[in-house]
């Protein structure tokens, strides 16, 4: 026998539906009214054509698109190795930073003296430090300033990333700790069976989040001489009094955090969804 | 109590209409014409010039006045560009070089309003439509090139082609014409480098980071003598782009305007400026590089 919902139930379907095409109905207008609002106000600006003209200029955008793709390649390269190198180094000082015992006190100090000045140094007084300082004291074999720029922008991630890590690392319950260990296992045993993958997991949203942030911030090499995105838009822009490149340029950027965006979001519903399991 | 009332309400209104008002989009096109002073036709001598002095030309420079464009910080003796094109200028205005008064007027005092101390003032002025504002301007006398300079011992330091520079590492201060002149006339194999400031660039050279910096003339005459330890200028690069004009300065609408412009325009058409560039630019430091 088929179950029949009883007319009151059918009632409560019926009421539902109403309201839920009524909610959408009443977005969708609440959406048009605001959109065209904006677009008339924007729209019938008596500047607008000037600021259409240079600031959505299409012939612009494609006569500098291809400088603008020269300079975004260069992020990339360096956005690839600049945030697995700072993962790197951000986990490692975070390692030395949880050691215990008085003997490991001097790594303990320099970690967090490390993790203290990097974060509080400003990122382009640290490149100008790096890229215009060391090629100054003039010593045999001095790397390219591309890769001076990197190091800075390491270093400085590193820090941050380096504070995530702990954070990940302590959230996980001492308990852990104390019975990995009387099970047998060594500290570092411990530590990079039981507690790393804790801690990693915890924190991959804020990991990736400083990821989408390095990506824009790479680009502050430029001040060191390479021509990174934003500076080609920015030659573009000097030499037509034109802002477009600027517009293309930020367009670029945003597609190309949108992936790590999506992967952040995607990581973090994992987590809670596994955490959330059974209850 | 009501009349009251309504005046505070009449009162709001009055208000609320002015903000109104005072948000709505307000435009700006009012085109600012600048007319050029034309150059009068009236004949240009001393007898019909009015001048300071009558029968004198006083030409104003600042004090201390730097090489190339003067020499030994005597703008009377003829020497260095500028005063070279003072004295033809004079010449051809029919003043003889005993009749041309020199006097030291401050960069700034130069443009700002108000009396002049000068009929004429040579102070490396380029011409842009603020100062138009203030002063007159001559026709130029001379368009600004872009210049290559380096440290002692680089690559490039001996240097006498462009294409002994094709090979090198170059930087520009960015949204210049100096970094056109690297992409457009050089033409690097290795990708120029671009700065925030010249100062960077400064610091990029010294450093050897790159191996020669493009700035313009005036910056170079100037980064090379007061600024790097051991600058020295590899030579002037082609014309290119829009060039910076320098012009000389009177007073704002100067009788003499018009006179001193025909003047500079005879100069450049027989030939006089380019050939007072190469004795005073080109000659004291600054080779042609082809």
């Amino acid at each position: 026998m088929t179950h029949a919902p009883s007319p009151r139930q059918r009632e409560r379907f019926a009421y539902r539906r109403r309201q839920a095409i009524r909610s959408v109905l009443l977005a969708a207008l609440s959406t048009a009214v605001l959109g065209t609002l904006l677009a008339v106000g924007i729209t019938g600006a008596p500047g607008w054509d000037r600021v259409k003209q240079s600031f959505f200029a299409w012939d612009k955008a494609v006569e500098y698109l291809p400088d603008i793709l020269d300079g975004l390649w260069l992020n990339l390269k360096l956005l690839v190795v600049c945030a697995t190198a700072a993962l790197a180094l951000g986990l490692l000082v975070a390692v030395l930073r949880t050691l215990r015992g008085p003997v490991f006190f001097p790594v303990r100090a320099v970690a967090t003296g490390y993790t203290y000045a990097l974060r509080g140094m400003p990122l382009i007084i640290v490149i100008y430090l790096f890229a215009f300082g060391i090629p100054g004291l003039r010593l045999q074999g001095t790397p390219d300033v591309l890769v001076l720029g990197g190091a800075a922008i390491v270093i400085t991630y590193g820090a941050y990333l380096a504070e995530v890590f702990r954070a990940g690392i302590e959230s996980v319950h001492p308990s852990q700790i104390a019975a990995a260990r009387s099970l047998g296992l060594s500290y570092r045993q411990a530590m990079r069976h039981v507690v790393l993958p804790q801690a990693v997991r915890r924190v991959a949203p804020p990991l990736l989040n400083d990821t989408v942030a390095l990506q824009k911030d790479v680009g502050l090499i430029s001040l060191a001489g390479p021509i990174d995105a934003i500076r080609a838009a920015q030659i573009g822009v000097a030499q037509d009094a034109n802002f477009t490149p600027y517009i293309v340029a930020g367009v670029l950027f945003v597609l190309l955090a949108l992936p790590l965006i999506g992967i952040t979001d995607w990581v973090t519903l994992r987590a809670a969804r596994r955490q959330n399991a059974g209850t | 109590m009501t009349t009251r009332f309504t005046y505070l309400l009449t009162g709001g209104a009055v208000l609320a209409l002015a903000t109104l008002t005072a948000c709505a989009p307000a435009d700006d096109d009012t085109t600012s014409s600048s007319a050029s002073p034309s150059a009068s036709s009236a004949t240009c001598d001393p007898a019909s010039l009015s001048t300071l002095t009558a029968g004198k030309l006083t030409i104003g420079t600042d004090n201390p006045a730097y090489e190339p464009w003067f020499k030994d910080n005597k703008p009377a003796n003829g020497e260095g560009f500028e005063s070279a094109v003072a004295y033809r200028v004079a010449e051809r205005l029919g003043y003889s070089k005993e009749n041309v008064v020199w006097t030291s007027v401050t960069f700034n005092n130069a443009i700002a309003p108000g009396a002049k101390k000068y009929d004429i003032d040579l102070n490396q002025f380029s011409i842009t439509d603020e100062r138009k504002q203030a002063v007159d301007f001559s026709s130029p006398y001379y368009l600004v090139r872009q210049t290559v300079i380096t440290t002692k011992g680089s690559k490039i330091a001996n240097a006498k082609t462009l294409a002994e520079l094709a090979g090198a590492k170059l930087g520009a201060q960015v949204g210049t014409t100096s970094y056109s002149a690297i992409t457009d006339v050089i033409k690097p194999t290795e990708k120029p480098s671009v700065f925030n400031s010249n100062d960077d660039a400064k610091a990029a050279l010294q450093n050897g980071t790159i191996d020669g910096l493009v700035v313009d003339l005036p910056t170079a005459f100037y980064m090379t003598a007061a600024d790097l330890d051991d600058g020295v200028i590899v030579g002037q690069l082609p014309q290119v782009g829009v060039p910076e004009q320098f012009g000389i300065v009177l007073d704002k609408g100067s009788s003499l305007t018009g006179c001193v412009s025909q003047a500079v325009d005879s100069l450049r058409q027989d030939g006089s400026l380019a050939e007072l560039e190469k004795t005073w630019l080109s000659e004291a430091g600054a080779p042609e590089l082809s």
